[in-house]
């Protein structure tokens, strides 16, 4: 077979695949539109609230009630972090920590209050600061971009600030830098990747504070620290370690409130929570429930707290502090304005007029923003657009109306007082209602591309399968099937291209690449059909009975439908949202279903007894082949490994009453030494047994007879990788203020152990791409040597002697012999381990993947490694086991239950090695093996996170078919 | 004769269909309470006694399968026992199978065993009946063209739909309906319930359907 057409035809083949699934991703994930308008101080869009009265200089649209805010973002602060219950007898390691803010808050309650800030999903760091900013709610697609900080389009409220010419200070987190490039003043940013690193954000934080705090030399000073985050994602919120950290923040506060000067507005909050394992990013109530703190040392509200905190949504900050600094709200802010902190120190009633004020201010640029979003876009429903409309007019009419009668009277009605307090919730509900009707829209998709994308990858898997039953029957296969179709697609793509140019319109290179798999598949199919009956009537020339090849074909097809149904099933189950959210359990369900099957098929079809013999047959029985009990072992072994991966499994959210398996958390965040300690062991034992077991099989098949550098590798590399492997574990599972002075060691040993198993690994690879026979061929035609042993000096010892007679006769034999086979002129050569000659040099770089990869994982998913290897090793043999008792002859064809059985392993693994397909739940401490600063690159972290989390089906799909004929042979 | 055979098996089969409906329906008159689906556990009790009774009383009583001598008392107890054994074996059996296809392993081990149970008596029971404590019968039984008589071709297809019913029955529970039907086991042995009646039913027709082509081997 050639090699360049079939290269060519897979990557034919991945094209109209990406096609297919890019077209699809185009139509899921949408995103929002956002609009380039922003506001600024001389929009018309609110008359001074008094007439007569005008607003004081520095301030837009509403009076200035502070110069200078703080706002420290303590990240993942959750409410229960910051809330204090000193009745608490023996509080979490994460409770009653925060003691400050406890007693601002009931020392001067009139100063300081503390709220739950309930953040939108998804609660990604990048996402919050950006509806902290803007005001607005993120979509989908920003997820993606997360590490990857696209600076903010829309108008925000630094852009605000800098606009009216206030300094913005920022120290921190340094996706701050990617998203505000220019904004600020000055700004002390830090690595932010890196979760396992909890202090060097903090502490470089804290080297700036106060000195830049005294300074003065600001309007808003923000500080993001990271640390409370890390420790979540490190060692989870029920840690001794997030007891420390939250100490830590609390004595930064209470030091920060003692720089705070009289005119200045403190606001802490948390951006987002995190869930009992410290993970975030999902909509669970623990990730979007965090805390803000607001406090000022002049009094900000007019009444105590109430006995609850008050829940408000973390996008109502925005408007809040834009309009406390005096500064415009940004043009998408859809939140609503904290009203309670603009009611000043005046009686009820002038409180009430000055929220009222602040409620226009509010609601007329909501209003803005939703007509001029209807006008670019027509996501939001029209009837909802016009209610909301009404609502605003109307209300806004009686607030001209009562503003009228209160400047026309100096004296207060006592019915004021009422009215005012409908029409505040009137504001309310007005601006929820809108808030509501663009969270419920912003969620929308594209169906006619879905369905097209769809239908692209549909029309691939066809293709494949048509095209894996062509290659084999058809000579003129890559003519028919490669060459014709790849020209009707390239002829589609110049088509539409033309049409573009003619039309003017803008060249969509996605759409372009989709019509051009579509007309390639059209192409495909079209000659196919064509040579078709071509074929059949080649095939048929003797037409045998029309009837049994009916059943013939009727029966070839029952033989597929087993396994095609099984494949069916899962397919169809990725339309329905609860099957997506089992699939961890569905596909090992489906795998031991289909293996049953296959038992069961092969004693229906009598292979697994042995032949009736006539007596037999007389009295009905039958009995059991010997090696039946061979396939039912291992049949039992791959259930058991079946059942037993699940015990590796990772939680979604939309399940509350899942836990996830406790093996998937590091080394590190064990508390109990001695479990710790047996772990370790225990992981570094399956290392090595996987490394023993390995080897010994090799030799078992006589692999290791050479001296090729391979060998060698195999001999000593594969021990030193391991090695390696577990003192890195060790260093890395140790905690941090254990070691004392070691600390700068262990620092460098972090690194140094991970780049040595990657570079081991990588010139194991090479050796083997170089050269992957491990045959070791011995030629007995050069063995005829002198027969005669040369003098090696005088036989010192008896064993000598005892050896100089045995090796003379030996020689004697030998020589002999090669004298005899010249005569017929043969030699032998004898070669060690030809049978795995296939399946050796795939299990060395299956091994050697599999290192890689573990070191990726955290240490105790090593087990599920162990199984996945098992498992797929039983596999192999089962179907091996198969084959030969269904007695195929053919080596090298492979049937259709193997390969499905193989696919569902590979996603049977990806659940058990603690994945799901869902963002949090990807494992961003991979990033970090062997680096211990920030990446300069997005690509590498890329590399090793993907890896990671297509561990499963790496090894898998890189071991499929050589090994099946190769284990055939051998066994 | 054949006639007759398959006239006789509909009938049989129609009894058991008859009595697994009414052992969802007469308990309710003596226990308080009692439904399919709230008091699962009683009902899957009741109804494998129920089948099972129902399946050793035609046995005797029809004796589908002439054995050829007759046994002397003490072979029948030791039959018997055997058939006990058997019968034990097979729910242990079904048990780890179910564990291993993903049933929780420690949580609801007695709905897990009582449902095995009631596969038992979907399959074990029919085959001990049938063919009697031997399992090379069995194993010729479970092959293609195995059957001999009317009655192992219908033992056939009602073990294989029991065991479909219950296959199918595990679809749903990932389902996020909410019924109180998509509990573990409560759909699964629904499912080899409605499998086995309907393999109860088919089998005759079929068989009927498909008389011409079965030409049991005679002995």
């Amino acid at each position: 077979m050639q090699r360049w057409p079939v290269v060519l035809f897979l990557a034919w083949v991945c094209f109209l695949f990406f096609a297919g699934i890019g077209l699809f991703m185009s139509g899921f994930l949408l995103t929002r539109i956002e609009l380039a308008s922003s506001s600024s101080c001389s929009d018309p869009l609110v008359p001074p609230p008094w007439e007569g009265q005008s607003l004081p200089p520095g301030s837009c649209w509403a009076p200035q009630r502070f110069s200078k805010a703080v706002l420290v973002i303590i990240d993942a602060l959750r409410f229960e972090f910051a809330r204090f219950d000193p009745g608490k007898a023996s509080p979490l390691p994460y409770e009653n920590k925060l003691g400050v803010l406890h007693h601002l808050a009931t020392s001067q309650p009139r100063h300081a209050r503390l709220y739950r800030f309930r953040a939108d999903p998804p609660t990604a760091t990048m996402q919050r600061i950006k509806g902290l900013t803007t005001g607005s709610l993120p979509t989908f697609i920003d997820v993606g971009s997360n590490f990857a900080s696209y600076a903010i389009q829309e108008d925000n409220l630094l852009a605000q600030l800098v606009q009216n010419g206030r300094r913005v200070v920022f120290m921190g987190d340094d996706t701050w830098e990617g998203l505000f490039p220019k904004k600020f003043f000055r700004s002390y940013f830090f690595p932010s990747f890196n979760v396992k690193d909890l202090h060097t954000v903090d502490d470089g934080i804290l080297q700036h504070l106060y000195p830049t705090v005294d300074s003065g030399e600001w309007d808003m000073l923000i500080a993001h620290f990271l640390g409370v985050d890390h420790c979540g994602h490190k060692h989870g919120p029920d840690h001794p370690e997030m007891a420390k950290k939250l100490t830590q923040m609390n004595e930064m506060l209470r030091s920060l409130v003692d720089h705070l000067g009289n005119d200045t507005l403190l606001l802490v909050a948390g951006d987002h929570g995190m869930t009992e394992t410290g993970d975030h990013g999902g909509d669970s109530e623990k990730e979007v429930n965090a805390a803000l703190f607001v406090y000022s040392r002049t009094p900000l509200f007019g009444s105590g707290p109430p006995e609850e905190p008050e829940t408000i949504p973390q996008v109502n900050l925005v408007p809040t502090v834009a309009l406390l600094l005096g500064v415009p709200i940004p043009y998408s802010n859809i939140g609503e304005v904290m009203a309670e902190l603009f009611s000043g120190d005046g009686d009820t009633v002038s409180a009430a007029l000055q929220q009222l004020s602040v409620y226009h201010i509010n609601a007329k640029q909501v209003d803005r923003f939703l007509h001029s979003y209807s006008l670019v876009a027509q996501d939001l429903p029209a009837e909802q657009l016009q209610h909301l409309q009404e609502l605003f007019s109307s209300t806004v009419e009686e607030h001209t109306q009562l503003l009228a009668e209160v400047q026309g009277t100096t004296l207060v009605p006592p019915e004021l007082e009422s009215r005012l307090g409908s029409l505040i919730g009137r504001f309310q509900l007005y601006l929820r209602e809108a808030r509501a009707v663009c969270t419920q829209s912003w969620a929308r998709f594209h169906p006619l591309r879905m369905v097209g994308g769809c239908i692209l990858v549909a029309a691939s898997c066809l293709l494949c399968y048509i095209a894996s039953e062509l290659a084999t029957s058809s000579n003129s296969f890559y003519r028919s099937c490669l060459l014709y179709p790849l020209l009707w697609g390239l002829m589609g793509a110049a088509l539409l291209g033309l049409a573009h140019i003619f039309t003017q319109e803008g060249l969509d290179l996605l759409l372009v690449s989709s019509w051009a798999a579509a007309a390639s598949q059209i192409g495909f199919f079209w000659h196919w059909w064509v040579q078709h009956p071509k074929r059949a009537r080649l095939v048929g020339s003797q037409p045998p009975l029309a009837s049994s090849g009916l059943r013939q074909r009727l029966r070839a097809w029952l033989g597929l439908a087993f396994p095609m149904g099984i494949l069916f099933f899962r397919c169809g189950a990725m339309f329905s949202d609860s099957f997506v959210v089992a699939e961890a359990r569905v596909a090992p369900f489906l795998l031991a279903s289909l293996v049953m099957l296959l038992v069961g098929k092969l004693h229906w079809d009598g292979h697994l007894t042995v032949p009736e013999s006539p007596k037999q047959q007389l009295l009905g029985f039958s009995s059991y082949r010997k090696d039946i009990w061979y396939l039912l072992c291992l049949v039992a072994v791959l259930l058991v490994c079946v059942r037993l991966s699940g015990f590796f499994h990772q939680c979604r959210e939309e399940i509350p009453q899942c836990r996830p398996s406790l093996f998937l958390s590091p080394l590190a965040s064990l508390r109990n030494t001695r479990a710790k300690n047996l772990f370790y062991l225990l992981c570094v034992a399956l290392l090595a047994g996987l490394v023993y077991a390995v080897r010994s099989w090799l030799r078992h098949y006589g692999n290791l007879n050479s001296s090729d550098p391979l060998v060698l590798f195999v001999r000593w590399g594969f021990p030193l990788v391991v090695l390696c492997i577990a003192c890195y574990w060790a260093v890395a599972s140790s905690t941090d203020d254990s070691l004392g002075k070691l600390q700068e060691l262990v620092q460098v040993a972090v690194v140094a152990f991970p780049w040595a198993v990657y570079g081991l690994a990588s010139v194991g690879l090479l050796l083997l791409l170089c050269n992957p026979m491990t045959v070791f061929a011995k030629d007995t035609r050069e063995s005829a040597g002198s027969i005669v042993t040369p003098y090696l000096g005088v036989p010192s010892s008896e064993v000598d002697f005892l050896h100089v007679i045995p090796q003379i006769y030996k020689r004697m034999q030998e020589s002999q012999k090669s004298r005899l086979e010249r005569g017929s002129c043969r030699a032998t050569v004898a070669a060690y381990g030809l049978g795995s000659v296939y399946s050796a040099a795939l299990v060395i770089a299956l091994t050697l993947l599999g290192f890689l990869l573990m070191l990726l994982h955290s240490e105790r998913l090593s087990f599920a490694f162990l199984l996945l290897f098992l498992e797929a090793f039983v596999l192999l043999h089962i179907h091996t086991c198969a084959r030969g008792l269904a007695g195929d002859a053919e080596p090298f064809s492979v049937p259709w239950y193997a390969v499905i059985s193989w696919l569902l392993a590979a996603s049977q693994f990806f659940y058990s090695t603690g994945h799901q397909p869902i963002f949090p739940a990807i494992h961003w401490n991979a990033a970090f093996v062997g680096f211990h600063l920030d990446h300069s690159t997005n690509l590498l972290p890329a590399v090793l996170v993907g890896a990671n989390t297509f561990a499963s089906h790496i090894l898998f799909a890189g071991s499929w078919l050589p090994p099946a004929p190769a284990l055939a042979l051998c066994v | 004769m054949k006639e007759a055979e398959i006239r006789r098996l509909l009938a049989a089969n129609l009894l058991c269909a008859l009595s697994i409906v009414l052992t969802a329906v007469v308990p309710s008159f003596f226990l308080e309470g009692f439904t399919v689906l709230g008091t699962h556990l009683t009902w899957l009790c009741v109804c494998s006694v129920c089948v099972g009774t129902l399946n050793v009383i035609l046995h005797l009583v029809l004796k589908p399968s002439q054995s050829p001598k007759r046994s002397s008392f003490a072979q029948k107890i030791s039959r018997f026992l055997k058939c006990c054994v058997y019968f034990f074996m097979s729910c242990i059996l079904f048990h780890a199978i179910i564990v291993l296809y993903g049933a929780p392993l420690i949580e609801s081990v007695t709905e897990t065993f009582l449902f095995a149970v009631l596969l038992s008596t979907f399959t074990t029971l029919q085959c001990l009946c049938i063919l009697g404590p031997n399992i090379q019968a069995w194993i010729r039984v479970f092959s293609k063209n195995g059957a001999m008589s009317v009655w192992e071709s219908s033992l056939q297809i009602t073990t294989v739909c029991s065991i479909l019913g219950a296959w199918f029955g595990a679809f749903p529970i990932p389902l996020d309906w909410d019924r109180p039907w998509q509990v573990w086991p409560i759909s699964c042995s629904l499912g080899a319930t409605f499998g086995y009646m309907a393999g109860l039913i088919i089998a005759p027709l079929w068989i009927h359907w498909n008389r011409k082509q079965l030409t049991y081997k005679s002995r």
